[in-house]
């Protein structure tokens, strides 16, 4: 068999940057400033490997492990970009908080490699590889900060629990292995189309526990609890990368299992995603109501988010599944721009993480207000927002499977979702500011990127169509595979 | 240019609000306001066009365009008007530049942003008229919410944050619904195309929910009695330019959307539903007239009677016959001179006692006679006077109802009693008798600027009253057109 370099050079490249840049900050005095030039040269490379390499058609690797296709190059991109703008948006944050060292760099740069690897995971062990680099990544992520309580906590917090979800996946894909005899996801895929009824416990037991796991990764309500937590206790740089990229690779991992592996048993694993999307969209707008704390508040926006996703997959047509797919990439950049607000109004010292400390901002900085307001119409859907097209074509993949109880649910909790993004609104626009006046200074790239970031959620409007289609042709490229 | 007129009109206050936005500061407030009121001008001189060029003869579109916007979706960006919404894109233009005027001197912080707001909204609700795509309609009707919501917002009264988010979450909820009906019907024709759904066969079960769900909507947005009760305290705390587009348009997309959607879409459940709404209108009609009688805030008391006011309009569209729907166009038109004059005249008298309680005035006309005269025109309108363009609207709807059932027509009629005792004894209150304290003896008549606001409005007025040809000419095809669409059967 000869071997075929070329799918996976974006990761091998990442990942020799990351090493480069662990030496960098080992050998070189003062090396900060081009860790972070080493870090950004990385992940711009990494992208353009993947838009060089923009796959036509699927190519398997590795003895059929690692899958290229166009649904992965188009998410390695997306994560590439993320987690290059993370970087922009907090290098000052960091640089504060003492949080702008090599480490941190090359642990961003290993978790993006974990996320591109489960993207292209075309084998049960190479998914949980990758997850498992990623994970790792994150917990020390959030525990950057050696001195804070509440990071230690939550990193705490988020590594007992990722280990409890690690595990149920590992043991789901275990039980599967029972079954099948293979870890390969097509030969699981046909192995399991022969025996999907609704009479074989053993299946369905691989099957739940695969889909609790999942549930965990993407903080879906039951399985939920460590989200506010971990939100609320990382550095706000850290949160800022959990809430993006992660999610666009949880997203790959459901459509590689499920989409990809499972999909003869969607007529079971449907109504479980419908108990987890329902608790999801209603626990996570109710309580986000009482939230004073704005992290903790975009957290349980996140989760609802997450909930809406899931519509999509649970539709079961491919149609749904690039639905869904539209739906994490418009969550993950209103995600990054909302995180990216907060860390752009923390200053040394201070942590703008409170709703209370966005009272009165149109006052001094009507721009950001504006970007505020942009992000916050467009997280609750409202057209002429990016988000509403995203609400939209979700309810409109479950209302094509005649599911259009499930669209009212979704609609009215999306009413309840919109009373506390407005009270965010409310905040920057209608109440006076404290006496202090805060200038607030940002470097010239993070206000240009985040400016872009959140006008982005009109001005896609017109691409639109190419956007949509994008997203189908990815979904096809994986569905068809078979 | 006449085939893309409509995107003009759209787009060119959007623009414009873009600029005025970009002026910033309080500092460059005076070019903000010449800003505002040139792109507002020539968006309304731009519109007219849209009179000048409208064949009168046929129901068909016009000014049509077409462009594929969504493929996955079969979205497209597709504009037209016909008859029903020309000219409430006229009046909506029109309405825009009375607003900008009237917030010239009044708004003197965050001016620039207040402007905008307008411009924003104007485009937004002209491509609502506009729209013949059910997720482009969509997206303009839920886009208005924003700018109103800041409106609100920034520059309301006291209570103005309870009042902004009742108005937004009620809104947004009657709206969704649709939307789900807007999905259901794609799901069903495969398309979004309004002017297709209006063939597209559907079976009783499937009409009655979208009746619901359509009426979800459009009765909030009227409103209709019971889900009115965002109306008064929406009204009483929004700047006057906010209560001007709020009574005058906003308001009047309620009464269009039964005439694009309900009535053609869903035939068969209409006139299955029709005397559910038509109870509906006559609870509004001598209800909430009666409720209007008791007000103290002048504010509220034009708001009850906005809502009665458009009782007689939805009666109007559920009977079913050329004159009812007719008379309720003309009402809607009417309604938006007549409600957003009213607005004007409390604005004024706000702006200068900084009270909106009727028991803070009396004996007004001594000190302000000018305003005293356009007022009493204004609240004769109110009442339906003949002469005025308020009598056209309420005299064809009784006409249109007569036909049907006496006991329409009787309890319809009981508003030109009920009208005139509410509106002409707060003016009473508050213009007549003697002078009431040294705050009333203190003010001054209205300036040239406001005496501009409230002349065009009062001309407009006296036009339509006593010459409505022209407006029902317009319309009469495209009317004609929905009748027959709306008695027959789709079963």
């Amino acid at each position: 068999m000869e071997f075929n370099i070329q799918p996976i050079l974006p990761e091998a490249f990442i990942t020799l940057m990351a090493c480069l840049v662990l030496m960098v900050d080992v050998y070189v005095r003062q090396g900060r400033s081009i860790c972070y030039l080493l870090t950004i040269i990385a992940l711009l490379g990494g992208a353009y490997l993947c838009w060089y390499d923009l796959a036509t058609e699927s190519i398997t690797v590795l003895n059929g492990m690692f899958i290229d296709d166009i649904f992965s190059d188009i998410l390695k991109i997306v994560i590439c970009v993320l987690a290059l703008l993370v970087f922009v948006y907090s290098r000052e944050y960091s640089k504060f908080r003492e949080l702008f060292q090599g480490e941190y760099f090359a642990l961003g740069l290993f978790a993006v490699v974990g996320m591109m690897v489960m993207t292209s995971a075309n084998h049960f062990l190479v998914l949980y590889l990758g997850l498992e680099l990623l994970s790792l990544c994150l917990y020390t992520m959030v525990a950057f900060q050696r001195d804070s309580v509440l990071a230690t906590e939550a990193a705490m917090k988020y590594f007992v629990l990722g280990a409890l979800g690690s595990a149920m996946l590992l043991y789901g894909m275990s039980i599967i292995y029972g079954l099948t005899g293979s870890l390969d996801i097509e030969t699981v895929r046909i192995s399991v189309a022969a025996q999907a009824s609704p009479d074989n416990l053993a299946l369905i037991l691989g099957l739940v526990f695969i889909l609790v796991s999942l549930a965990f990764k993407i903080g879906a309500v039951p399985f939920h609890m460590w989200v506010p937590d971990v939100y609320h206790g990382a550095p706000t740089s850290s949160t800022l990368f959990i809430s993006t990229a992660p999610k666009l690779a949880g997203f790959a991992i459901i459509v590689r299992l499920l989409v990809g592996g499972l999909e003869d048993l969607h007529f079971m694993w449907r109504d479980m995603v419908v108990i987890l999307a329902v608790l999801s969209i209603s626990i996570g707008n109710l309580i986000a109501i009482a939230q004073t704390n704005f992290k903790r508040m975009l957290a349980y926006s996140a989760i609802s988010h997450m909930g809406f996703m899931l519509l999509g997959v649970l539709a079961g047509t491919e149609n749904g599944y690039s639905a869904a797919l539209f739906y994490s990439l418009v969550y993950v950049f209103m995600g990054l721009g909302g995180f990216g607000i907060i860390v752009l109004l923390s200053r040394a010292g201070y942590e703008a993480d409170e709703l209370e400390d966005l009272r009165g901002l149109n006052k001094t900085n009507p721009w950001y207000a504006l970007l505020i307001l942009l992000l916050m119409f467009s997280m609750a859907g409202v057209p002429p927002t990016i988000g509403f097209f995203a609400k939209l074509s979700v309810i409109q993949a479950i209302i094509d499977v005649d599911m259009t109880w499930l669209a009212v649910v979704a609609v009215l909790f999306a009413v309840v979702g919109a009373f506390y993004y407005l009270r965010v609104v409310k905040l920057v626009y209608f109440d006076s500011s404290p006496d202090e006046v805060r200038i607030i200074e940002a470097p010239a790239d993070m206000r240009f990127f985040l400016s872009v970031n959140a006008l982005a959620m009109v001005l896609l409007l017109p691409l639109m169509g190419p956007i949509q289609e994008l997203c189908t042709q990815a979904i096809a490229s994986v569905v068809n595979a078979f | 240019m006449r085939n893309y007129l409509l995107s003009v009109v759209i787009w060119l206050p959007i623009i414009g609000a873009l600029l005025v936005l970009s002026t910033g500061s309080d500092q460059r407030a005076p070019l903000a306001r010449k800003l505002s009121l040139i792109f507002s001008l020539a968006t309304f001189l731009l519109s007219l066009f849209l009179y000048s060029g409208f064949d009168v003869n046929t129901a068909d579109m016009q000014f049509t365009e077409k462009v594929l916007w969504v493929s996955t979706f079969s979205i497209y960006y597709h504009l037209g008007v016909d008859g029903i919404s020309m000219p409430l894109i006229i009046l909506t233009t029109f309405l825009t530049v009375i607003v900008v005027i009237a917030g010239w001197q009044v708004i003197q912080e965050k001016t620039a942003q207040y402007m905008a707001a307008f411009l924003f909204m104007e485009g937004l609700m002209v491509g609502v008229f506009a729209s013949l795509d059910a997720i482009l309609f969509y997206v303009f009707w839920e886009g208005m919410l924003i700018p109103m919501f800041v409106i609100i917002g920034i520059w309301g009264g006291s209570n103005r944050i309870y009042a902004t988010i009742k108005f937004f979450l009620y809104t947004l909820l009657g709206s969704l619904l649709m939307l789900v009906a807007f999905i259901y019907l794609y799901h069903q024709s495969d398309t979004f195309s309004i002017l297709q759904h209006h063939s597209f066969p559907l079976s009783m079960t499937e009409q009655m929910l979208l009746f619901f769900a359509f009426f979800s909507a459009f009765a909030v947005k009227v409103p209709m009695f019971p889900v009115h009760t965002w109306l008064p305290d929406a009204h009483v705390e929004a700047p006057t330019g906010g209560s001007v587009i709020l009574a005058a348009i906003m308001l009047k997309m309620g009464g269009y959307g039964f005439l694009r959607f309900s009535l053609p879409i869903l035939p068969d459940a209409s006139r299955e539903l029709a005397l559910f709404v038509i109870v509906l209108s006559l609870i509004a009609i001598v209800y909430i007239a009666l409720v209007a009688l008791v007000q103290e805030d002048m504010k509220k008391l034009i708001a009850y009677s906005s809502i009665a006011h458009m009782g007689f309009v939805t009666l109007g569209f559920f009977i079913f016959s050329v004159q009812g729907i007719e008379g309720g166009l003309v009402q809607m038109i009417s309604h938006g001179f007549i409600s957003g004059a009213l607005f004007l005249c409390v604005g004024v008298l706000y702006d200068r006692m900084h009270s909106r309680d009727i028991k803070s005035y009396g004996g007004v006309v001594n000190t302000m006679p000018v305003f005293a005269a356009f007022m009493m025109l204004f609240a004769m309108a109110n009442a339906g006077l003949p002469g005025t363009s308020g009598f056209v609207g309420e005299f064809l709807v009784i006409l249109a109802a007569f036909k049907v059932n006496i006991w329409y027509a009787v309890l319809a009629g009981t508003t030109l009693i009920f009208g005139a005792a509410y509106t002409l004894w707060m003016y009473k209150r508050v213009i007549f008798g003697e002078v009431a304290n040294e705050e009333v003896r203190g003010l001054t008549d209205i300036s040239q600027r406001e005496t501009l606001c409230l002349g065009l409005l009062a001309a407009m007025v006296l036009i339509m009253g006593i010459y409505p040809y022209p407006f029902l000419e317009v319309m009469h095809a495209s009317v004609e057109h929905l009748v027959t669409q709306a008695t027959a059967s789709k079963l």
